[in-house]
This record gives structure tokens, C-alpha cells and sequence, in this order.
């Protein structure tokens, strides 16, 4: 039997295929675009043809992510928080505290046995979330893929004094005119947000282990500045983005397994 | 005569307005982009309003303001926004009891007293939500210029809400809004009223007190102005050149202090 989790995030879908085993079988990854339903169906599409299974092969999805509820071919629908947490723990059992940061979004989740025990969100303001990073990259002209490595050939971050992501905008233009450096800079801009991320813990309480998900993790300046702030290692997996993904299959395996006499049948 | 100069460098533009102080009359008004030089902003705006005022000699009296206002060389004074918005404010408007002003990446209200004095006030300096920038934003992400979106927004039978209070998420929202066919000045008229609400709620803070006067450059924006209007419930009075109320501010009270300085 094979089980799919899709997460519709404000940037990026992702899709995950498992079997009963919990083996990830498959992973999809697009830009979500103002097309959610699309969007959708392109990760799971992509999730399929690299676990070399057709569409029709997944017993039960389960959908997530801010797009949860225009997940098409869902069978159900789980919260991201709930989604992150299981998928967290499920890679790194002993996480206590998990630190999402997507591209609009930051989420602090505490887990207690693998379930959601508090939780504390940003979704009213860029700062402290992907966008944040997103335009700082714009601004200083650095491939967003490249911002987390160009940061750490700094010797120090540069003390980044606005909070709004439009005022640092300005910010860094004022700061390259007085000519400091492209990697100092960067290197702020990431600890900016690693401040805001360690307010946002404190607010649910940070415990070890501490897991670090959503699209953002994969920032290895961003994971430096976060354990320099903490004084903490952090988790992080190649999977971490796929986290809410991973979480999302696993809540769909539960459900079909529950309902397996006919999931079974149905899928022979 | 004697001649006072007023530099406000503001976040997007600077301001210069020459005063004379004997004839009680402003002789000259420049405005520049402010770009990353504020010295050099506060230069380029003083060459602007000599322009106006070929004549004008060497300044007696300069007097700084807005956030570059320590930027000003050979500046005599530097003085907050606030104080010279409502002295400014108060001077173009005698009846004017509550002034807003609304900047591109700040906004302020203030209750003023008799001759200009500030009784109370209030200000947004920590995010772009309820400032110019915002509509800046929503102008980039539809492509409609800047100085169109005010007349377009006039132009809509109903505003289409923009929930986001972050511009950089507004952006995002109102690109979904494009594609869901929303009609752009629906878009714009939510943007406005958007802003509005939030500056309304800064003025009700202080008190909303009759006659309100708007300042600053947004407010020259008749989008925004009818927003605001109609969110407050009162009819607001556009201070004349509004954009420059910070620099004439600044320029009135440095009379003021040249007038001392001459006396003793």
C-alpha cells in the first residue's frame, strides 16, 4: 500500500509518497503560483513518476499546508502544525521543540510524545520569515540559494536595526552606499531573523532536541546563525522541507490503516 | 532681509523651503529624491528652491528636520518632524486642532495646542503597513504608476479588501487578487482604505478634533484623502503644499530662534 502527504505552502508544494513501511518512496516539489489546485496536482504528478508508481496506485492523501483545503485529490486534511510535528518526530524522535520557518510563515511548535503540545505562529508580518530573506537577496543581487554561504565568509553580521522587511530594504541599500560588505550584510540579515525565530521559541518554551523544518532550514547560514543564537545544535535533514510533506503521508498511512480492508482492495 | 532656510530630509524625498523672515513669506520650495547622500539630498534641495529665489543671498538661519535632519551641514538647529508638523500645520491653518501626517515610510498624529504647541502624539515608524510604501508596493505589484493610483481608486464601485497588513505579503495577496480577476481600481480602492484605516486609528489615539489637517506627501494623493475622509467621518483639510509642511515647520521656528538670536 502506498500513502501520500501533500503540503500547499504560500511558496513552495510538496508531495511525498510512502508505503507501509514508511519508507519515502517519492518526492515532488513546485512553486505554488496563484494556482493552488495545479500546484498540487504537479508535486504529487512528480512525487509518482520518481517512485515509478501511477497516480491511481496511492491508497488515501492527506492534504496540508496554508492551500489544505483545495488539496483536490485529498481524502483528508490534517493542520501544518500537526502535520510538521509528526513529520519532525518521525525523522528525529527525540525533537521537543520544532522551529518551522516557510516562506510567509514562522511557526514554534512544543511536542510532547509526538503530539502538538503548544504552539506560537507569525503569518501578519514578513519579518522573520522566507520573504524576509527572499528580498534581502533581491536588494543585494545574491542568488537566494547562495545567501546562507555567502554569510558565513563574514567574520561578524552587520547589527540590522529595522524590523520590517520593506524598511531593511532601504537598510541594506543605505549600508551598501557606505560600503560594507555584501557577506557582512548577509549575514545580519540572517541573524535578524534568528533573533526573531529564538522570541517566537521562547514563547512555547526551548527544549532539546530542537528539529528545524520548512523551505528556509535548507539555508546553512540561516542553520549556523539559529545555533549561534540558541547555543543549541539543531536538527536539520536533506527532508526538512518535505517535513510537513512527510507528517501529511503519515497521518494518510493511520487513516488507511484503519480503513485497510477496503484501502487494500481498492488498491489490488 | 533676512532669510531662513528649512531642510526636511524625509525617508523618500527632501524638502527645502526659503522663508523670509521679514516679509513673513516663503520665497522658495525644492524637493529631490533623498537617495543614499542625505548631505548632498539636503544640498540638492536648497539649489532646487533657489531656483525660485535667484535674488535670495546667504541663508541667516537653517534649521533641519526628518530622519536625515543630523545629516545637515551648516545646519543652526535640528528640530523633530513632529514639532515642525504642527507648527507648520497650525501656521497654514489657524483652526487646526489634529494634524496627520502621512510620509512614505512613517506616519503621525499629533493634537496641537495654540500657537503650534504639541499636546500629544503618536507615531508609526516600525512598519510599512500603514505608510507610503505600502501603496508603493500594491502600485509595483499592479504596474500602475504611482501618481495614477490615487484617480484610479476613485474610480471603484467597491473596494476589493486586502486582508495582509504586511506591504510585502499585501503584494503577494494582491497579485491573487489580479489573477482572480478582481478589477485593479477595486484592488486599489482596498489598498487605500487599507492605509486609511490604519492611520485613523493612529489619529483616534490622540483625538480626533476639528479642523483635522493632513500633511506630508501621501496626503496630496485625493485616493488617500478621501479614504481617510471618510474612515474619520470629518472632512480633512489638505495643508497647501503638504509635502512640504516639515521644511516650512522647520523653517517658521528657526525665525523664531533667529529672532532671538538678533534681539540679544
Amino acid at each position: 500500500m502506498i500513502v501520500a502527504g501533500v503540503d500547499v505552502g504560500s511558496t513552495q508544494t510538496k508531495a511525498v509518497l510512502l508505503d507501509l513501511s514508511r519508507r519515502i518512496l517519492g518526492r515532488g516539489i513546485t512553486a505554488t503560483g496563484a494556482n493552488v489546485v495545479q500546484a498540487a496536482e504537479r508535486a504529487f504528478r512528480q512525487a509518482c513518476q520518481q517512485a515509478g508508481i501511477e497516480e491511481f496506485d496511492t491508497a488515501y492523501t492527506v492534504g496540508t499546508g496554508y492551500g489544505r483545503y483545495k488539496v483536490p485529490f485529498g481524502d483528508a486534511q490534517v493542520t501544518e502544525i500537526s502535520c510538521h510535528a509528526r513529520g519532525a518526530c518521525f525523522l528525529f524522535p527525540d525533537t521537543r521543540t520544532i522551529l518551522d520557518i516557510g516562506g510567509q510563515d514562522t511557526k514554534a511548535i512544543k511536542v510532547r510524545g509526538g503530539e502538538v503540545a503548544d504552539f506560537a505562529m507569525n503569518d501578519k508580518c514578513a519579518a522573520g520569515t522566507g520573504r524576509f530573506l527572499e528580498a534581502a537577496a533581491e536588494v543585494l543581487g545574491v542568488p537566494l540559494d547562495d545567501i546562507g554561504a555567502v554569510s558565513l565568509r563574514a567574520a561578524k553580521p552587520l547589527r540590522i536595526t529595522n524590523v520590517c522587511t520593506v524598511f531593511v530594504e532601504s537598510e541594506i541599500m543605505s549600508q551598501l552606499a557606505r560600503g560594507r560588505r555584501v557577506e557582512e550584510i548577509l549575514r545580519g540579515v540572517h541573524h535578524s531573523i534568528a533573533a526573531r525565530s529564538v522570541a517566537l521559541l521562547r514563547r512555547v518554551g526551548i527544549e532539546p532536541e530542537l528539529t528545524f523544518t520548512g523551505g528556509v532550514s535548507r539555508n546553512t547560514g540561516m542553520v549556523a546563525a539559529l545555533e549561534e543564537r540558541l547555543g543549541l545544535r539543531v536538527n536539520v535533514s536533506a527532508d526538512s522541507q518535505f517535513m510537513g510533506a512527510v507528517g501529511a503521508a503519515l497521518f494518510a498511512l493511520e487513516r488507511a490503516e484503519h480503513q485497510a480492508p477496503r484501502s487494500r482492495e481498492m488498491s489490488r | 532681509m533676512s532669510l531662513v532656510l528649512g531642510v526636511d530630509v524625509g525617508t523618500r524625498t527632501t524638502k527645502a523651503v526659503l522663508y523670509d523672515a521679514s516679509k513673513e513669506e516663503v520665497v522658495g520650495r525644492g524637493i529631490v529624491d533623498t537617495g543614499h547622500d542625505l548631505e548632498a539630498a539636503a544640498r540638492r534641495a536648497e539649489e532646487r528652491a533657489r531656483q525660485e529665489a535667484p535674488q535670495a543671498g546667504a541663508a541667516d538661519y537653517a534649521a533641519a528636520t526628518g530622519y536625515g535632519r543630523y545629516q545637515v551641514s551648516g545646519r543652526d538647529i535640528a528640530i523633530t518632524e513632529i514639532t515642525c508638523h504642527a507648527v507648520a500645520a497650525k501656521h497654514l491653518v489657524p483652526s487646526c486642532n489634529s494634524v496627520l501626517d502621512v510620509g512614505a515610510m512613517n506616519s503621525r498624529a499629533i493634537r496641537v495646542g495654540p500657537r503650534g504647541r504639541v499636546l500629544s502624539f503618536r507615531m508609526n515608524d516600525k512598519c510599512a503597513s500603514g505608510a507610503g510604501r505600502f501603496l508603493e508596493r500594491v502600485a509595483r505589484a499592479l504596474e500602475v504608476p504611482l501618481e495614477e493610483i490615487g484617480p484610479r481608486s476613485l474610480r471603484s464601485a467597491g473596494a476589493q479588501p486586502i486582508s495582509s497588513i504586511c506591504a510585502v505579503l499585501a503584494e503577494s495577496e494582491v497579485i491573487n487578487h489580479v489573477t482572480e480577476g478582481r478589477p485593479i481600481e477595486d484592488i486599489l480602492r482596498g489598498a487605500h482604505e487599507a492605509i486609511a484605516q490604519r492611520v485613523a486609528a493612529l489619529l483616534r489615539q490622540v483625538g480626533v478634533v476639528e479642523d483635522v489637517v493632513l500633511t506630508g506627501g501621501v496626503t496630496l494623493n485625493c485616493g488617500m484623502v478621501a479614504s481617510i475622509g471618510a474612515r474619520l467621518g470629518v472632512l480633512p483639510i489638505v495643508a497647501p503644499h503638504a509635502a512640504y509642511a516639515g521644511a516650512l515647520g522647520a523653517a517658521l521656528l528657526g525665525a523664531v530662534r533667529l529672532r532671538k538670536r538678533l534681539a540679544a
